[in-house]
Formats: C-alpha cells, sequence, structure tokens
C-alpha cells in the first residue's frame, strides 16, 4: 500500500538530537510514520533504536529538533500525557506488574480511560460499577483477540516470557493507542512464539488499523511484515524504505557487515 | 418387548423424524430453555432453542441464496462452536449432509475428505482453517463456497467464493423476504432414512472412511440411550471433544436435541479445565487419554504438596480406592474403611471432585479405548459415577453401557435397548441395532466387508460372561502369541503402563517374538516436573528421555505392570523383559498415532524397526534418526543415541502394591 491511501504523517520526528554527557545519542534523526503503516527501526547495536522511541513516548526530551503528533508540536511533553495523545508501548524488558493478574495488568492500560470519582469507586456504585463493567468487556475483547483466555487470572510474573510479552501488547492495546510503539516484541522468543507475535501485529493493523512502530533485531521478521524500514547507525539514520530498497543499500550492507578499510 | 412393540418403536413420527424438525418442536415447546452456550470475552452466552432454530434457518436461508441443492455436501471444520453446530442443522434442513473434519488435521487429509465426500460448501471457524481450504482449494474443484465464522485476519482475503457467516446470514435474511416459506417447505420433505450425517473414521489403517448415518440410526439410538440412562432436559453436558468424532455429534448434538439438554462450549481448548469447573456438567464423557491427563495432573499437583498434605491426600485416595476394588467385586468392605470414608469426602474427596468440575456429575462415560484399570478406579473411588462405554461410529456410538450399581472393572457392560449382540466363531464380537450405519461413502466393498446380513463385525476380539457382561480383549487383529505360544494383548500391557504418570504412551511387541518387549514415551510435563525436584538438568524431551535417573524412574513402572501379571495365570508369561524409553513424542503429526490418539502399530513396527531389532538383539544401545514433521508441514530429523534395558523377572513373594 502506499503512503497516499493511507493518509499523512501520524507521526512526523524532524531533526532531533539528543545528548548522554558526551555522547551523541541521536544526530539530526528525522522520521515520519504514516497513518496505518507499520514502520521497523533496525540498526547495530547502540544504535540509538531504544533512544528514538524514548524521545518520541516522552521519556528523554531531545536537545533539538522537534516532535509533532497528528500535526501537533509536542516535543516537550511528558509520557502521561504523550499517552493521553494515543500512543501506547511495550518494553525492550518487559514490564509488567508481576503480583498482579493478566486481566488486572490489561485493566491497567484502561486506566487513562476512566473518569472516576474516589468515593464512587471505593463503594462500587452506580457510574463507577458501570464504567467498570464497560472497560472489563473492551478488556475482553483484547484477551480473546490475542488468544489469552487460558491465563486471564494468572499472574503475570509466572507466565513464560512470550505469553509476558504478549500480555504486555495487550495492554498497550487496551489503550486503543492511535500509534503503538513495540521495543523488540520478538526478544528471546522462539520460532513459534514469533510466529504467532507477527500474526498478532500484522491483525492489529488489520483489524484496528492501529499505526506501529517497532524495533526488531529478527531481519526475517522485519523484512516480512514491515511496509517500511528505517535503518540507524551511530545515532544517524541511513536508510529509510521499503524492505526491498533497504535490503540492497549499499549504507546498510556497510553497517551491519563492516567495511574493509584498506 | 415383543416384536411388533419394537417396531412401533422405530416408526418416528412426521414431526420427530429429522433433527431440524426435532429442533423446531423443541422451540415451540420449550423456546426459552437454554439451548447452547458459548463462552466468549469471558462470559458465558447462552441461546435458547428459539435462538437455536432461528440462527440455523437463517444459515440454511444464505446456503439457499448461493445455490445449495438437496444431497449437497457441507464440510464443517472448527473447535465446538454454536454457529458450527447451526450449519450442521442448517444443511440437515436443506437435505443436505453435513460432514465434520477434524480441525487439526494436516491438509492432505484435508483434501481428501473434502475431494471424497464431494463438499460443495464449507463452514469453518477461522483463518488457520480458511488458509488450509484455500492451499487445498485447486484438488477439490467440488467445492464452491468457503464461509468462515471468525473475521478475524481475513480482511485481506478477496476470493470471490470466501464469506463471512455474517454476510451470509444477511444474504439468508434478504432471501427469506424474496422466498416466504423457501426454508420451511425444504425443511418438511426431510425424512427418517435420509443421511443425516457422514462421518469420517480417522482409521489405524489406510486412508479414512465416511460413515453414513441416517437420522432414523441416530435419533433411535439417542433415545434409546436417553431412556437407559434416564437423562432429563436439565442436564449440561461440555462439548469440547471434536465435533468431527462421532460421540460429539451424538452427545452435544443428538441427544441435547431429542432430550432438550443444554451443550457447553468452551473459551478455547487451553481453557477446558476451567470451563469444565464452571459449567459442573451432569453428563460427561471423556477417551481414556483425558481421565488420564486428568489423574497426571492430580498426581503432579500432589507430588508438589507439603508433605503432611501429600501423606494426608495419599492416605485417603489409597483408601478410598481399596474400597472402590472392595466393592466392584462385590467383597465385603471393611469397617474401618467405612469410618473413615466420611472424613475423607470431607477432606479430600469433595474438594478435589469440586476442582476437577465433577461435582455435579451424575453420569459419566469412558470409551474409544480400553482404560487402565487404575485410572477408572481411581475415578470410581472420589465417588464420580464413571462407566464404561462401548461403541462405534458404524452403530451410532451405544453398543453396550454399564448399568448404574453394576460397573466391573474388566467389561463393558451390557447391551443397551435393542442391541443384539453375538460372538463369531473367530472371537470376533458382532452386533445389530437400529443404530448400524448405512454403509460406506462410495466404498461399497468396505461396507460388505464390515456389515453382513444386518450383522455389524466390530473388528474386536471379545466374549460375553455368564451374566451377559461383554468384555473386550483387545483388537480382534492385534491379539496375538508369543514365540512359545503365550497369548500377548499388547493394549492390555500398554494400558498397564500407561497408568503411570510419568508414561504418556506405550507400544509393546512379542508377536512371535521369545519375549515381550516395550517402547515407552515419557509424559514430557510430569517427568520434567520429576527431574526439576531432584536437581536432573536437561535440554530436550530427547535428553531428558535418555537420562539414566528416568530410565530407573521408569523401570520402576515396568515392574509393577509386571508384578500385576503375576495375579493371571494365562498373562504370567507376557512379561516385559526389554523396555527402552523412545527419544521423541508419538505424534499424529508423523502418522505414529492417530488423531484420536491409538497407536498405529504397523507403521510403528516398520518405521521404528532398528530400535524394535535392538530390543530382540544383544545390544545396550542404539542409534537412530527420526523423521519429525512440523505443523508446518515441513520435516526434520531428530538423531538419538537410545539405551535398552534388560527387566529381571520380579522377586518371588513381591507383594503388588
Amino acid at each position: 500500500m502506499t503512503q497516499g491511501e493511507r493518509g499523512g504523517a501520524l507521526l512526523q520526528v524532524e531533526g532531533i538530537s539528543v545528548r548522554f554527557g558526551a555522547l551523541l545519542a541521536l544526530n539530526r534523526v528525522s522520521l515520519d510514520v504514516y497513518q496505518g503503516e507499520i514502520v521497523a527501526i533496525i540498526g547495530p547495536n547502540g544504535a540509538g533504536k531504544t533512544t528514538l522511541l524514548n524521545v518520541i513516548s516522552g521519556f528523554y526530551h531531545p536537545y533539538e529538533g522537534r516532535i509533532a503528533f497528528d500535526g501537533r508540536d509536542r516535543t516537550h511533553l511528558s509520557p502521561p500525557d504523550v499517552a493521553a495523545l494515543g500512543l501506547a508501548r511495550t518494553f525492550q524488558n518487559v514490564a509488567l506488574f508481576k503480583g498482579m493478574s493478566v486481566l488486572d495488568n490489561i485493566m491497567t492500560g484502561r486506566l487513562l480511560k476512566m473518569r472516576g470519582h474516589f468515593l464512587l469507586d471505593a463503594l462500587w456504585w452506580g457510574p463507577a460499577r458501570r464504567q467498570e463493567l464497560e472497560h472489563r468487556a473492551f478488556v475482553e475483547r483484547i484477551i480473546d483477540f490475542l488468544e489469552i483466555q487460558a491465563i486471564r487470572k494468572t499472574p503475570a510474573g509466572r507466565l513464560p516470557y512470550g505469553l509476558q510479552k504478549r500480555v504486555e501488547l495487550a495492554r498497550a492495546l487496551a489503550a486503543e493507542p492511535q500509534l503503538l510503539l513495540l521495543d523488540e516484541p520478538m526478544a528471546g522468543m522462539n520460532v513459534e512464539e514469533k510466529e504467532d507475535m507477527c500474526r498478532f501485529i500484522l491483525d492489529v493493523n488489520g483489524e484496528f488499523g492501529t499505526t506501529i512502530a517497532l524495533i526488531e533485531h529478527d531481519m526475517g521478521v522485519v523484512m516480512d511484515i514491515s511496509d517500511r524500514v528505517a535503518v540507524l547507525d551511530y545515532g544517524r539514520k541511513i536508510a529509510d524504505g521499503t524492505p526491498d530498497q533497504v535490503r540492497k543499500d549499499q549504507a546498510v550492507l556497510d553497517a551491519y557487515l563492516g567495511v574493509t578499510h584498506d | 418387548m415383543d416384536a411388533v412393540a419394537r417396531e412401533h418403536q422405530r416408526e418416528l413420527g412426521p414431526r420427530e423424524d429429522t433433527f431440524p424438525k426435532l429442533v423446531q418442536w423443541n422451540a415451540e415447546r420449550t423456546p426459552g430453555k437454554i439451548a447452547i452456550r458459548e463462552k466468549e470475552y469471558g462470559i458465558w452466552q447462552p441461546y435458547t432453542w428459539r435462538d437455536y432454530f432461528d440462527q440455523s434457518r437463517l444459515i440454511a436461508l444464505g446456503l439457499m441464496s448461493l445455490g445449495f441443492a438437496r444431497g449437497d455436501k457441507t464440510a464443517i471444520v472448527g473447535d465446538n462452536r454454536p454457529p458450527l453446530y447451526w450449519s450442521v442443522m442448517a444443511t440437515q434442513a436443506l437435505g443436505g449432509v453435513p460432514v465434520p473434519l477434524y480441525q487439526d488435521s494436516g491438509e492432505k487429509e484435508m483434501a481428501y475428505i473434502v475431494e471424497h465426500a464431494e463438499a460443495r460448501f464449507a463452514v469453518v471457524e477461522d483463518q488457520e482453517q480458511v488458509d488450509k481450504l484455500l492451499h487445498v482449494k485447486a484438488q477439490c474443484p467440488r467445492l464452491e463456497y468457503v464461509i468462515y465464522v471468525e473475521p478475524r485476519g481475513l480482511r485481506s482475503y478477496d476470493q470471490p467464493f470466501l464469506l463471512s457467516l455474517a454476510e451470509l446470514r444477511l444474504r439468508g435474511r434478504r432471501y427469506a423476504e424474496a422466498h416466504p416459506g423457501a426454508f420451511e417447505a425444504e425443511m418438511a420433505k426431510g425424512r427418517a432414512d435420509d443421511t443425516a450425517i457422514i462421518c469420517y473414521t480417522s482409521g489405524t489403517t489406510g486412508t479414512p472412511k465416511g460413515a453414513m448415518l441416517s437420522y432414523r440410526n441416530i435419533i433411535l439410538t439417542a433415545r434409546n440411550a436417553i431412556a437407559f440412562e434416564t437423562l432429563g432436559a436439565d442436564e449440561e453436558i461440555l462439548s469440547y471433544l471434536p465435533m468431527a468424532w462421532v460421540g460429539d455429534h451424538v452427545f452435544s448434538y443428538a441427544q441435547s436435541i431429542v432430550a432438550g439438554f443444554a451443550a457447553n462450549c468452551p473459551e478455547s481448548a487451553a481453557t477446558v479445565l476451567s470451563d469444565l469447573k464452571e459449567i459442573g456438567p451432569t453428563y460427561f464423557f471423556a477417551p481414556p487419554r483425558i481421565w488420564e491427563s486428568l489423574l497426571t495432573t492430580v498426581m503432579v499437583r500432589i507430588e508438589d504438596c507439603a508433605w503432611p498434605k501429600r501423606k494426608l491426600v495419599q492416605f485417603f485416595l489409597g483408601l478410598a480406592q481399596t474400597m472402590e476394588r472392595a466393592r466392584l467385586s462385590s467383597a465385603p468392605v471393611p469397617a474401618w474403611c467405612r469410618l473413615l470414608y466420611p472424613l475423607g469426602r470431607l477432606l479430600v474427596y469433595g474438594p478435589l471432585t469440586d476442582n476437577l468440575g465433577m461435582r455435579r456429575v451424575r453420569r459419566a462415560y469412558t470409551a474409544g479405548e480400553a482404560i487402565g484399570p487404575e485410572i477408572f478406579l481411581f475415578f470410581r473411588s472420589l465417588g464420580i459415577n464413571v462407566k464404561q462405554l462401548y461403541g462405534m461410529t458404524e452403530a451410532s456410538v451405544f453398543v453396550t453401557i454399564q448399568k448404574d450399581g453394576d460397573v466391573r472393572l474388566d467389561t463393558v457392560g451390557t447391551p443397551v435397548r435393542d442391541v443384539q449382540i453375538r460372538i463369531s466363531d473367530g472371537g470376533e464380537v458382532l452386533f445389530r441395532s437400529p443404530g448400524v450405519f448405512q454403509g460406506y461413502y462410495k466404498n461399497p466393498e468396505a461396507t460388505r466387508q464390515t456389515v453382513e446380513n444386518g450383522w455389524l463385525h466390530s473388528g474386536d476380539a471379545g466374549f460375553l460372561d455368564t451374566q451377559g457382561h461383554l468384555k473386550i480383549i483387545d483388537r480382534a487383529k492385534d491379539v496375538t502369541r508369543l514365540a512359545d505360544g503365550t497369548i500377548f494383548p499388547p493394549k492390555y500391557l500398554e494400558n498397564k503402563l500407561k497408568f503411570s504418570p510419568y508414561v504418556k504412551e506405550a507400544v509393546c511387541i512379542g508377536q512371535d517374538r521369545p519375549f515381550v518387549g516395550a517402547l515407552v514415551n515419557i509424559d514430557l510435563d510430569a517427568v520434567g516436573n520429576w527431574a526439576e525436584r531432584r536437581g536432573i538438568a536437561y535440554t530436550s524431551y530427547t535428553d531428558l528421555s535418555q537420562k539414566p535417573e528416568v530410565y530407573e524412574l521408569v523401570r520402576g513402572e515396568v515392574d509393577r505392570v509386571n508384578l500385576s501379571l503375576l495375579d493371571d495365570e494365562r498373562l504370567k508369561g507376557a512379561r516385559i523383559r526389554r523396555f527402552l524409553i523412545l527419544h521423541k513424542e508419538l505424534d499424529p503429526d508423523d502418522e505414529e498415532i492417530t488423531r484420536t490418539r491409538k497407536v498405529r502399530r504397523g507403521y510403528i513396527a516398520q518405521k521404528y524397526q532398528a530400535l524394535i531389532e535392538a530390543l530382540y538383539g544383544e545390544s545396550e544401545r542404539v542409534q537412530v534418526d527420526a523423521q519429525v514433521t512440523y505443523e508446518d508441514g515441513r520435516t526434520g530429523t531428530i538423531r538419538a543415541d537410545v539405551r535398552i534395558e534388560d527387566v529381571d523377572a520380579p522377586a518371588v513373594g513381591a507383594v503388588a502394591r
């Protein structure tokens, strides 16, 4: 599908730079993410992929450059404000509430959508009760979608890693994001789990129309599911295009395979 | 009952001679009664008989709009879902024949059945099944439309012959407006002797055969079994076994419609155990493998308990089993057992049956294969009324059932009403009943071999005991003799081995051999758990299976089996002298066992020839390569070094545990 069909840029990152002390983690990186596409951000270790994701989700603020979401400038918003704009993410190292059930973990993804009054909530009465039922119904649809019915009541910490990743995705989806950021959704998974995860990512994109930006190391996965691939190396963007274009790009081959210095 | 009354019994009135008519009758008589439930979005969604009829009608109208003609076949593939049961009824109402397929069957199997049955329509559950059908569509030129229930992931599929159930319903609604009364007219044409369903038997040998059952076959058999067991409209049943299997068709569809009770479809295959607990069925059916895996789960949990708890549970389970064994052999129950039993019920049996979801079970069956006596005993001793049932696809299931209060360990009960049993000169069980099928679809040769003058050849070796109970020994072709003439019933030994939670599958060999040898499959969960508790590290199934400690563990189980054989004069010589543990799990994808988990002996004998030769050789080790087929159809090879162990004769004077 071409970008034209998918509509305008949902996220515009323009020339951002991030510095940790003397280290220039991101050097004037620009990236546009269009409505409805799946963009993969790849690059060797330390290329600045997670930093870029952290900037987009508001954990870090760039010292130069500008970020616009849905056409509005939001370079300096904090994570909760970013989330309220319709952006959700998962983490490289799973960040679930380990002692809480899968269901409760996913329900936390709905928190931003809840308008509560502490007294009514405490009594679980009237609008508070109705509201929780509505949110629960929504969460159940996600549980059904991601096929995790069997672990609904299992404490998240007791699940195998692959399932924890899926629960994290469920929690992100519970926020009904417009843009979903996935930080290595398939790290540490076996082949079968990876295939499942690919299918879920494609289904989320197809069924809910959610725009997805993901970081991933498995090139097979990246080439299979992405509409577009952006490549980072030493904090700079060195390529941006369809999987086929990127695969043949000399700068990318050099970054991954190394260059001979004569 | 005299002959006239019996004939009268077999006549079906004009309003009760097909399932769609019976559903309509239910919808008029008890419109508000729950007919089927499905757990979806975490909640049990109920549908009444009124809904059941209306939904099926709408699907039928949709099929009519696509040009469904009388005699057309509909392939039905998926987990147990109300819309798939409705599609069965919709097809039947239009004078068509539903052909349910196993949802986990591979493309080859699917292509064969869809093509052989000449299915024009297919109603399937989801993307997975649609993908399989798309791959094989070229081999099935007669297949015209594929209808799917769950649209997820299918958004970008644009094949013109694909449509969702929602679209089908919409078309049905429009068709009904344009053709009022069309559905009712088609439904009224159904007759008792039309073919109601074609069930393909998974078959331990050769290609699947399609058994055609008529409405009369199924309705009369269902009715007789309902009368035999006094089932009512208030029963609850869990519909979790494959729809392609005749058992599910009879329990979840036929009996539910005839008796008016509710079928409950679990949320997913993985949630069956918790759904079982939530529904608390009153009528429950499971093949031995399910009982085995339930028992394994219980045993593993007990092993994980703190020791005071474990000791307590083990004591009371032992007590209950002693009592049940005495009861089944009509021996007196010791007074101290009777005194302690209520305490056991309070502390152990009650909570355990409740946790298994079996507290409300009034009748439970095991069938399909012989069940290990120890497994049977275990569940009965908890107070669950598990009974053995003997049935076949070709007989619309029911042949014999154990009567309440007349349950034995080693027989499968007495004939159900209207069933006559005879033993052939060769020792094979033959029977005659209103449920005996119309024949195999497009295979008159096989039909002739199976039915002779109305007597159906079961292929099982067995005999009727003095009280009229049927006892099945084994498949007629499997009961053989060792080289020295000792009787060797392989399945009997295998079931004894499989009682151990650590043994998942076993294959015993001995025909024309000097002694019995066994190939054992360990249960990865149970043995893995056992190994973890002992701090034994392992990397894979293959690695775990060849650990010396695991061999010791399995040797203990073999000893137990050998010891129990000492009780029987005829079987004493059939003790297992050598065994090995297989380096890979027997798998239906590798065609080693059928989808219903029956061992395919011929194939295994051929595939593992090297291992079997080694069993009867001198060496202690053997190298093997085994082909494995992955779920996506690719194949790979597992190479392993398998050990073979000798088992000493049980010590004289040793006492059976």
